[in-house]
């Protein structure tokens, strides 16, 4: 599904990524893991189209296209999604218009007509209950006033309704107690298919005993410097980042 | 990026810039007392008026231009600008088919089928072009409920009583530079006569249109709400391009009588100049309601046209338990200039007031919110709210704001908040990432900040206020 090849990216002269190597097929879920600094944030940012940072070199191949070629909103309409570390609030703009303009944009993006408002209106009933919040959400001004846990129960309502082939989850469970982990998690657990893929950010193991990974991939110092299964994580959890610096200095 | 962005937004051109081909009879420049009494005979108007209008013309002569808004132009010369100008049709029209083809077919391009209008939306409309009314609908359904709703013009000629007894009441001649002008020299606007107890089954909606090029607009707008009743009152505009400036110096003045409620909308849409600050409408307007016992007025405007717009709806709440809203859009762009805001004259007891002004300012634009809350010695109990926001696009504009609190009754109760922000790019990159583009983004966003206001407009009207800010702000696409 994606194909990143050597990238390399930095923000303003600082290089962040040097050479990233990373390919998700269909139905997988990988964890990228590292210490604070090592550029985890970045490439979920590069992946999105993020334009502060500059990609310096390499390549990311989504479905067989040049990603790096298309706007953000384009990389949106081929089935991106990016669950923000901190989503932004927009006063005055509900939760329900912001999400019915999200899915009619892409749609317009793919060529495809609008959503019925009555499909619309049944699909956010359901995705809400999947994420057990209440309806008044949908009312409510987007991130405004919101809760750590609420916001980001709240991307992955938006993740629910957008249905994207590629997840990126942002570390999703900061800020999360551990009933909106669970809450939250149930509901990524809930979407995964054959068809989709989830790419999970984290800086902590717990999400991932919620959300199991096949594969697990250690950043640091902007590079992957070890892959495995989950039991990597398990055994960073218990041994901490200081034997990946160690190895890697 | 945010400059990329913001270039391509700033360089939205006006969509409206057309001249439509309509014979005029229009008065040679200049202004003297013959002019104005040629403007009355040709309106055959009765002897009163012409009186009113030349002694608001004295007094005129004797002011000066007001230079303390936060505004730079060249002051127009009131000896080039023609005070007259109407199509050439003298006799009234019953119905659409007898308006002249080339005026519907401007109102076309303008996205405004009187047609639909009629019949979906209800309203009835009262159409200015260029000072003198030449369609007016729903004129019956209105009668029938003893409604007066008709052209100033013809208000002079069939209520003359009504016009006399309020006319100037609100707005005196002598109350500013540009209301005097326009005492002396208005050719038309709207009268609207509400009796007792009626509720106005329909919202009543005109469209102005300056239309003539070189002809300055005058209009007069007098609305009376008599006891207990209740009107909705749309105004919106829109002005072809034109490489002078156009002078526009209008009066609006309400009169809520005891129990009445008056609800006043516009949305304005003049010429603002071009990308390079050249021409473009001058809208320097004296709206202001007075209000008696009981009775509400509430000013909503959506304002994103005209070069430099210097305006400030005002209630004087004299009756106890009088209530007074102002509720306002003002949308700079490129090299616009706004000064504008409202006053409250908080003089009965337990009169409240709220304001909630929002201003957006992009290119190079000024945006200035200048707001007056004054609580007179009796009116105990007054309260008042304020709240103004302000939203910056881009790093070349200005925001400004001067609120001014005049408080001689210690029981007043005074608020005022404020806030400065700006469009992040966070914001926009987030509206990004859900497949959102970078215009329907900052439409979005826009649309948002401007909720509360936008939400005290009728409905059909808020669609078309969206609309307009959607077009001041983006860059056509594609």
């Amino acid at each position: 599904m994606i194909r990143i090849n050597d990238l390399q990216a930095r923000v303003e002269e600082k290089e962040i990524l040097s050479g990233i190597n990373l390919e998700i097929n269909p139905g997988e879920v990988h964890a990228i893991m590292g210490p604070n600094g090592s550029g985890k944030s970045t490439l979920s940012s590069v992946i999105a189209g993020r334009e502060d940072y500059e990609v310096t070199g390499g390549t990311i191949d989504f479905e067989g296209e040049d990603l790096l070629n298309l706007d953000p909103e384009e990389r949106a309409h081929k089935g991106i999604f990016l669950s923000f570390q901190y989503p932004v609030e927009i006063p005055g703009v509900t939760v329900s218009n912001f999400i019915k303009t999200a899915i009619n944009e892409s749609r317009k993006g793919r060529g495809e007509e609008p959503m019925e408002a009555r499909e619309m209106l049944a699909k956010m009933r359901e995705k809400t209950a999947l994420l057990e919040m209440d309806k008044s959400y949908l009312s409510r001004s987007l991130n405004e006033g919101f809760s750590g846990g609420e916001k980001k129960r709240n991307e992955i309502f938006q993740m629910a309704m957008l249905e994207p082939k590629l997840a990126i989850l942002d570390e999703t469970d900061s800020g999360l107690d551990i009933d909106a982990l669970r809450i939250v998690a149930n509901g990524v657990n809930k979407l995964r298919s054959e068809d989709n893929a989830v790419l999970v950010i984290t800086h902590y193991q717990r999400l991932l005993d919620y959300i199991e990974p096949d594969f697990v991939h250690v950043l640091y110092n902007g590079k992957i410097v070890k892959s495995g299964d989950k039991n990597l994580a398990l055994e960073l959890e218990a041994k901490g980042y200081d034997w990946i610096k160690e190895e890697n200095v | 990026m945010s400059d990329e962005i913001l270039d391509e937004i700033t360089a939205s051109e006006y969509k409206y810039g057309f001249t439509s081909d309509i014979e005029s009879d229009k008065v040679p420049p200049g202004l003297n007392e013959d002019v104005i009494r040629l403007i009355s005979s040709k309106k055959n108007e009765p002897e009163w008026m012409l009186e009113w209008r030349l002694d608001a013309f004295r007094t005129w002569s004797e002011m000066i231009e007001p230079d303390w808004p936060n505004v730079t132009y060249n002051k127009p010369n009131f000896q080039a600008i023609s005070y007259y100008s109407a199509p050439k049709q003298t006799k009234t029209l019953d119905s659409l088919e007898e308006v002249d083809p080339e005026l519907l077919k401007t109102f076309e391009k303008l996205g405004i089928s009187i047609d639909e209008q009629k019949r979906l939306t209800g309203v009835a409309m009262d159409v200015v072009v260029d000072s003198v009314s030449v369609a007016t609908s729903f004129k019956e359904t209105l009668a029938e409920k003893g409604i007066i709703f008709c052209s100033m013009s013809e208000a002079i000629q069939e209520h003359p009583e009504l016009v006399r007894k309020h006319l100037g009441t609100v707005v005196p001649k002598r109350d500013n530079f540009y209301a005097a002008l326009n005492s002396a020299v208005f050719t038309d606007g709207s009268f609207c006569y509400i009796p007792k107890g009626v509720h106005c089954p329909m919202e009543l909606s005109t469209y102005f249109r300056i239309n003539e090029a070189g002809t300055g607009q005058f209009e007069r707008t007098l609305l009376v709400a008599d006891k207990g009743s209740y009107v909705s009152y749309l105004e919106g505009c829109t002005a072809p391009s034109r490489d002078e400036n156009q002078l526009h110096a209008a009066v609006v003045e309400l009169v809520a009588m005891e129990g009445a409620e008056i609800k006043y909308s516009t949305v304005q849409n003049w010429f603002p100049g071009d990308a390079e600050g050249k021409g473009g409408v001058f809208n320097f307007v004296t709206k202001r309601g007075i209000c008696e016992r009981n009775s509400k007025i509430s000013w909503t405007q959506v304002e994103t046209g005209s070069a430099v717009t210097w305006k400030y709806p005002s209630c004087i709440l004299k009756g106890d338990n009088s209530v007074g809203e102002f509720y306002s859009v003002a949308v700079t762009n490129k090299f616009q200039q706004a000064d504008t805001g409202t006053k409250m004259i908080h003089l009965g007891k337990n009169t409240k007031s709220t304001i909630i002004s929002k201003g957006i300012s992009a290119g190079k634009s000024h945006n200035s919110y200048r707001g007056l809350v004054r609580v007179g010695p009796r009116a105990e109990n007054a309260r008042n709210f304020s709240q103004c926001d302000s939203l910056l696009m881009g790093n070349q504009c200005g925001a400004h704001t001067f609120p001014y609190i005049e408080a001689q009754n210690p029981s007043a109760q005074i608020e005022h908040e404020a806030t400065t922000s700006k469009i992040g790019e966070d914001q926009i990159f987030y509206c990004n990432q859900r497949g959102i583009g970078t215009e329907e983004a900052i439409a979005l966003i826009v649309n948002g900040y401007c909720k509360e206001v936008l939400n005290q407009l009728p409905m059909e009207f808020a669609v078309e206020a969206q609309k307009l800010l959607e077009v001041s702000l983006e860059g056509s696409v594609g």
